[in-house]
């Protein structure tokens, strides 16, 4: 399993090619990207925040769970923080299994929980001003479908 | 005992900076709460409410009620929004 933090951009093919060239006996790889909305040209930026060292703690505790509750051959995941503009990629998370359910929930799973358990706060830049993101109510919602199964 | 005191996103800006060592006799979280908003205004501007903000204690997450024997870093943050 591999954890990146970083403020530099991350090259999504050659991360996902040499992942699933890495992920020997898998017989399935899942990636998500998440890209910064740039809300129809309103978004100037936006600003990551994060808290260096608890950032890589909670992001690894959260792999671990993936790991301890699906079958999975690999993990990864990259985050960036930092200044990034509209249309930028802020983050990877790619799972390889022998099966595809495994590597699609487990994909999901690391999602729902960097959402909401990963110290990063995003700060939304534009022409009006500056505003931080708030955290949703449904992205709790998320995490407690996961505590329920 | 000494803490240091890490503050993040909103709660940075309201507080003006980003950490401080802070001389504490109090015994848990709500405790050293109680103290910074007892100093100045801004202090009780950003933990005016409580369940827009989470806390860390050596950089895993705590409830308001825990300990602070032995935590030699305080986190105050607002929740999360990654990914």
């Amino acid at each position: 399993m591999r954890l990146i933090v970083q403020a530099e951009p991350f090259d999504l093919g050659a991360e996902s090619v040499g992942f699933a060239a890495g992920a020997a006996g898998a017989g399935a790889v899942v990636t998500f990207t998440g890209i910064v909305r740039d809300n129809g040209g309103a978004l100037a930026a936006m600003e990551i925040e994060h808290y260096p060292g608890m950032t890589e703690r909670a992001i690894a505790a959260i792999m671990d769970q993936a790991a301890a509750r699906w079958t999975l051959v690999d993990a990864l995941v990259i985050h960036r923080y930092g200044r990034l503009a509209g249309g930028e990629m802020i983050m990877m998370v790619a799972t390889a299994s022998a099966h595809r359910a495994d590597a699609f929930a487990a994909a999901e799973f690391l999602m729902d929980y960097l959402k909401s358990r990963a110290p990063f706060w995003k700060k939304e830049l534009g022409a009006e001003g500056e505003s931080w993101v708030a955290a949703k109510d449904e992205d709790e919602a998320a995490l407690r479908r996961w505590q329920r199964v | 005992m000494k803490v240091e005191v890490v503050y993040f996103a909103w709660v940075r800006e309201r507080i003006g900076l980003p950490r401080e060592r802070v001389t504490t006799e109090a015994e848990t979280v709500a405790g050293l709460i109680a103290e910074l908003v007892a100093r100045e205004d801004r202090y009780a501007m950003a933990f005016a409410d409580l369940t827009s903000l989470r806390v860390a204690l050596d950089q895993e997450l705590a409830d308001f009620d825990a300990p602070l024997a032995g935590v030699r870093e305080v986190a105050f943050f607002p929740p999360m929004t990654g990914g």
